[in-house]
């Protein structure tokens, strides 16, 4: 395995001119799971866009680094496992033909037993041929994390990872986090009690915020 | 408060001489204008129509440099004087249709004739246009900046293209342009030297103009910005 | 990169396979606007430069009806943060880019074919000079029309705004196309139309210059 870090150097947001975190600092190395919470429209959602290379901060930098070389930005999504409720995959193909194009999309083989072993994990098996818009909400979630999964990426971040998920579900990916922070980096925002109890640090974006009083 | 002064005077004075000047067929006193076969006494609109279309590329370039430093720096002022700039582009763009249309009406005969700059101008006309159109369906401001950015740099690239083929494809009508036979190259060799220097005051004045409005207009939108976000809380 | 984009428009043929949206549409758009040119012209016959103006307007307003799928689909439906997870801008583009390509070629075939079969004054006297400035002048198309698509698909009123941004864009390439197709008909050769093809392919490769070095700033948030 080789040594992953994510280091956030003081980054700043803005939309337009309303501030939205400042001076936000912080690095994990290799693996762990880092929890980040924050009222609704706190900038959860924006953070991890930011720390996904999606978005871009207003000031500061993300730097994502393996074996103390930095990743550059074209390349960052290879590294990368992204989960959430805004997250859309293709209605009008089914579960297999999505992650297919996915990976042809990204350049890596398509590795049928990974696939296989994941879908059966998250309780797909014998759905994977159905068009994705026959699916309910919580098996499109629990799809969404075969396509994070699905390429070994070493930065996996859950952007509300449980939303749409009954108990058995919740359960799944409790167990699937567990296992993958033993060696790569989780980041979880979310609210949900159950969710930022399994983190072992967690950010309150409230800190980053300017007092109210100014 | 000087330079404000100055330049109220100088507008003035362009102004006075541009219309009220006489123009002889030979000049001998220094109020004097010569005469310009084909042209006459319309010659006198390039101290008005010359400058504002000379403002309307030139705020053009404008727009799209600080588009550029924009999407180098996502420095939000930048974006407002980029905006500031199209926005008089515009006005000035209107203003160098309308009056060019008028005297084409009397030199040429009719309003619209598809020569060369008038195509080029209502290609300009067409881009601004967009441009506003583009700018007004964004709601955000970071999306808007940057998505206008983009498109007026594209846009800034198609200029070259319309100054090369649209000789190719109309014959030019403009005094000055290539094809024109009756009245030449108009600055270098038809005007005499007063006529040259209200010509150049003109456009100096009418320049300094442009740019002390640009600069009240990008800081107005910038504290409006800046206003707004306050008021928000 | 190249597999990578190939298997980008892999999925966006097999989508439209499926939805057929872009080619349903286009297709009676086309049939829609020469038939109303043929209604309008009736049993008169028409200039050669009437005919050359009419086949480009044809070809500008189908692929303002079809072209900006690429990108607007992507958005409607919420994927584009998908796509931005598995591929980098680059790949993306070529991909959408490629895409439209083929969609402005099959497009543009049938108009042409539907012209020479329908207006007798399109007669092509130089083939080889008609198929060099439709070959130039529907790259131009694919590549100016795929980024102001990614442009509009950021944008609200996504449908209105399209044919407005590419217009001022389009225009050179499409007087250029219109000369040249004009100088096809005359017969003229490849040397009296070698301004005319020198303007065109310059706009082709500033244009996908242009496009790759600024399809970042459109696709990043």
């Amino acid at each position: 395995m080789t040594d992953y870090s994510l280091k956030v150097d003081n980054i700043s947001k803005y939309f337009g001119r309303r501030l939205i975190f400042k001076e936000l600092a912080f690095q994990i190395n290799n693996n762990g799971i880092l929890g980040i919470s924050g009222s609704n429209g706190s900038g959860k959602s924006t953070l991890v866009k930011i720390i996904a290379g999606i978005n871009s901060p207003s000031s500061g930098k993300v730097i994502h680094s393996n074996d103390n070389i930095e990743i550059i930005p074209e390349k960052l999504h290879n590294y990368l496992g992204f989960v959430s409720p805004y997250l859309v995959l293709y209605e009008e193909f089914s579960a297999l033909e999505n992650l297919q194009y996915f990976s042809k999309i990204r350049g890596v083989k398509f590795n049928t037993e990974k696939i296989s072993l994941l879908l059966e994990k998250f309780l797909l098996n014998g759905r994977q041929d159905d068009l994705v818009k026959t699916y309910s909400s919580g098996m499109k979630q629990r799809l969404k994390f075969i396509f994070a999964l699905m390429h070994n990426p070493r930065l996996i971040i859950l952007d509300e990872p449980t939303s749409n998920l009954d108990s058995a579900g919740k359960d799944v990916v409790y167990q699937i986090i567990e296992e993958e922070s033993s060696s790569n980096i989780v980041i979880i925002a979310s609210n949900e009690e159950s969710d930022l109890l399994i983190c072992k640090n967690e950010i309150k974006l409230e800190d980053f915020k300017p007092a109210l009083s100014a | 408060m000087v330079w404000k002064i100055s330049l109220f005077l100088l507008m003035v004075f362009v102004s006075i001489a541009g219309i009220a000047f006489p123009i002889v067929p030979i000049p001998v006193k220094w109020y004097e204008f010569p005469l310009i076969p084909g042209l006459k006494e319309n010659a006198k609109i390039i101290f008005f129509h010359v400058p504002t279309a000379w403002l309307s590329v030139v705020a053009f370039f404008m727009s799209t440099l600080y588009s550029f430093k924009y999407l180098k720096n996502k420095n939000l002022d930048d974006d407002a004087k980029s905006y500031a700039a199209a926005q008089l582009g515009i006005i000035f763009c209107i203003l160098a249709t309308i009056t060019g249309a008028v005297w084409a009406k009397f030199a040429w005969g009719s309003f619209w004739s598809w020569d060369p700059r008038q195509t080029s101008i209502f290609a300009l006309l067409l881009i601004y246009g967009a441009w506003f159109a583009l700018r007004s369906s964004i709601e955000s401001e970071e999306k808007r900046a940057s998505l206008s950015s983009v498109y007026s740099i594209i846009a800034f690239l198609t200029v070259p293209f319309f100054v090369f083929i649209m000789p190719r494809i109309m014959k030019g009508l403009h005094p000055g342009s290539a094809d024109d036979t009756n009245s030449g190259p108009v600055i270098d060799f038809k005007m005499n030297a007063n006529m040259q220097l209200i010509f150049f005051l003109s456009l100096i004045g009418f320049t300094v103009l442009y740019f002390w409005m640009w600069n009240i207009g990008y800081k107005s939108i910038i504290y409006r910005d800046k206003l707004n976000k306050q008021n928000r809380g | 990169m190249t597999n990578k984009a190939y298997a980008l428009y892999q999925k966006d043929f097999h989508s439209e396979m499926r939805t057929r949206y872009a080619v349903n549409s286009l297709a009676m758009f086309v049939i829609v606007a020469i038939s109303v040119i043929l209604f309008s012209v009736g049993n008169e016959t028409i200039t050669q430069s009437l005919t050359a103006g009419l086949f480009w307007v044809v070809i500008f307003f189908s692929a303002m009806s079809g072209l900006s799928r690429a990108f607007v689909s992507e958005e409607e439906r919420g994927t584009t943060l998908a796509l931005q997870l598995v591929a980098a801008p680059t790949t993306i583009f070529s991909g959408k880019l490629f895409f439209n390509i083929v969609l402005v070629f099959c497009m543009n075939i049938v108009i042409t074919i539907l012209y020479s079969a329908l207006f007798d004054s399109f007669a092509i006297k130089n083939f080889g000079l008609f198929i060099v400035a439709f070959f130039f002048g529907c790259a131009g198309l694919a590549i100016a029309s795929t980024i102001i698509a990614a442009i509009i698909s950021k944008a609200g009123a996504k449908g209105t705004l399209y044919p407005v941004l590419s217009f001022p864009i389009l225009l050179p390439l499409i007087l250029t196309s219109v000369q040249l197709t004009l100088m096809a008909f005359d017969g003229s050769t490849f040397s009296d139309a070698k301004f005319e093809l020198a303007i065109i392919i310059c706009y082709d490769v500033i244009m996908l210059t242009a496009s790759y070095l600024l399809f970042d700033f459109v696709w990043k948030d």
